[in-house]
């Protein structure tokens, strides 16, 4: 245990990622289980704590320790489509190009690659991801006419203030078309 | 209907507020994104009509501006589409797109909320002349109050995340509408582009991202978005940048007025001799003539001309305005000239 949280939805982080450059450590992802298997990162990373992995991936020629992303898991999106396009598809693709987006917002920002600034007051990270659980849980039961479930997960989302008022389920599109 | 007055002018063309000899007006906006959605880029129509929905119920319901005007962008006539952009009220990517879409837009013209273009909320206001920090003050508090009904897509290292990494962080963009006549005339205008480069800024022309300078007038905005605090963007732009741009203008005039007062004169008063009987204009030589009429006035070489009147012109002689203006659909022959008659009327 060494009390890092999950970049992502902010549980304890079992999965610890470094990237080492020139003897350093570049950038770090800490993950929980169950993001890093969302983002096929399981089995690719190494666990331990920080300081093994230090010395570890110091010792080393400073080689990455995973192949970054190919494609984010959320929208499908290539690192490929991104530098075609320079847009990202999902906010989730921001944890997927984590390690490419770094140098690309040094070059942008001045150098700056963390944010410093404003902080949502209601920050509710749990509730942001649940939101998008229930979403996504929502999509998959539309596309398999789970309609029962799926008016359960919508009285779920409807609960939690996500869309209390307009039509989740649009009449002139095809339910199975819906993206949570 | 939109249900604006097209026959006046927003709040920011009133030709008041801080600098305004030099700055025309102030923009500031922030982007924002629904959590659980994917950006506009990439989603299916349902989603879109989804993040629609979400705004017109939220943006509507939790702001405290009264009177707010819903725009359904998507069921625009074209030539209303075009207004809002001449009144820069929206963006042309907005008005060109092909997916649901929509603006809440404030009467008097100091607010709008773009929804579906690159990202989906883009809330801009907007102020006259130089007032960096009372517009930031306020869309930072409409972004309090969205922000308390809907979850931002949000990263702890990454801040505010915006389809673009460009805009990814603060998602805040300082933008400043500048008249910068003599520093065109004097050719000092590649050291302030040059200036605005080392630091980091855009300069841009009269329409954003890839316009001319047309009437002389640019906007100069931030870059940065990422690493640095709202109110360490605003200082650096508000207090670090402006006042030297705005100081080299000033110093730029001084320089007409002491030592090319003739040129001077000569450039306002025959823009004015043009403006006031012309017959035919068109929108490129309209707006540098009253450029020249503005330079003029600022300057008290011309009097009897209200400031304000010329810069309302700025925007009611582009195409739309005037063909919304004569209510009819007008070819560029006939625009020139009732281009030309609208400024009779207005200078007479």
């Amino acid at each position: 245990m060494n009390g890092h949280r999950c970049d992502r939805c902010g549980e304890e982080a079992t999965i610890h990622e470094y990237t080492p450059s020139h003897g350093k450590v570049l950038s770090e992802t800490h993950l929980c289980e169950s993001c890093a298997q969302e983002l096929g990162m399981e089995g690719k990373v190494v666990k331990g704590s920080q300081e093994l992995l230090q010395q570890l991936i110091l010792a080393k020629t400073g080689r990455r320790k995973a192949p970054a992303a190919a494609t984010c898991p959320s929208c499908g999106l290539s690192w490929g489509e991104f530098r075609e396009h320079s847009l990202l598809g999902c906010p989730d693709c921001y944890a997927a190009f984590e390690k490419q987006l770094g140098s690309l917002l040094e070059r942008i920002h001045e150098g700056a690659t963390h944010h410093v600034g404003k902080v949502p007051a209601n920050q509710n990270l749990d509730l942001a991801q649940r939101l998008t659980h229930l979403r996504k849980k929502l999509a998959e039961a539309l596309a398999a006419e789970q309609y029962e479930r799926a008016a359960t997960l919508r009285d779920e989302l409807l609960g939690l203030g996500a869309g209390d008022g307009p039509p989740m389920l649009d009449g002139g599109e095809s339910a199975g078309s819906l993206r949570a | 209907m939109i249900g604006l007055d097209f026959s006046s002018t927003g709040e920011w063309l009133r030709g008041t507020g801080p600098d305004s000899d030099v700055v025309i007006s102030t923009r500031v906006r922030l982007a924002r994104n629904i959590a659980g959605f994917n950006f506009a880029n990439r989603a299916e129509r349902s989603e879109h009509q989804q993040v629609v929905a979400l705004a017109r119920e939220h943006v509507l319901g939790c702001c405290d501006r009264q009177g707010l005007l819903w725009v359904d962008v998507a069921s625009l006539e074209p030539l209303d589409a075009t207004l809002l952009v001449e009144r820069h009220l929206i963006s042309k990517h907005l008005a060109k797109g092909d997916r649901p879409r929509a603006a809440v837009v404030h009467p008097d013209e100091s607010l709008s909320i773009m929804v579906n273009e690159e990202d989906h909320f883009r809330m801009q206001v907007i102020r006259s002349g130089r007032q960096s920090a009372d517009a930031y003050a306020e869309v930072n508090r409409i972004d309090d109050l969205l922000g308390a009904k809907l979850p931002f897509a949000f990263h702890k290292r990454f801040g505010y995340l915006t389809a673009c990494p460009t805009n990814v962080g603060t998602g805040i963009r300082f933008s400043i509408m500048l008249h910068l006549p003599a520093l065109m005339m004097t050719k000092e205008i590649e050291r302030v582009r040059r200036a605005a480069h080392d630091m980091q800024l855009a300069i841009r022309g009269f329409y954003g991202e890839g316009s001319d300078a047309l009437g002389d007038i640019f906007q100069i905005s931030n870059q940065t978005t990422l690493g640095k605090t709202e109110a360490q963007l605003l200082q650096e732009f508000d207090e670090g940048v402006m006042p030297k741009v705005v100081e080299y203008e000033r110093r730029a005039r001084q320089v007409l007025v002491e030592r090319r007062a003739s040129l001077l004169d000569d450039r306002c008063h025959r823009a004015l001799g043009i403006l006031q009987n012309a017959r035919l204009l068109k929108l490129d030589e309209a707006l540098r003539l009253l450029s020249h009429l503005r330079l003029g006035v600022q300057l008290g070489r011309i009097t009897g001309v209200d400031p304000q009147t010329i810069d309302r012109l700025l925007v009611l002689v582009q195409p739309a305005h005037l063909q919304k203006t004569l209510g009819e659909s007008l070819h560029q022959a006939e625009r020139t000239e009732a281009r030309a008659t609208l400024i009779r009327q207005h200078l007479s």
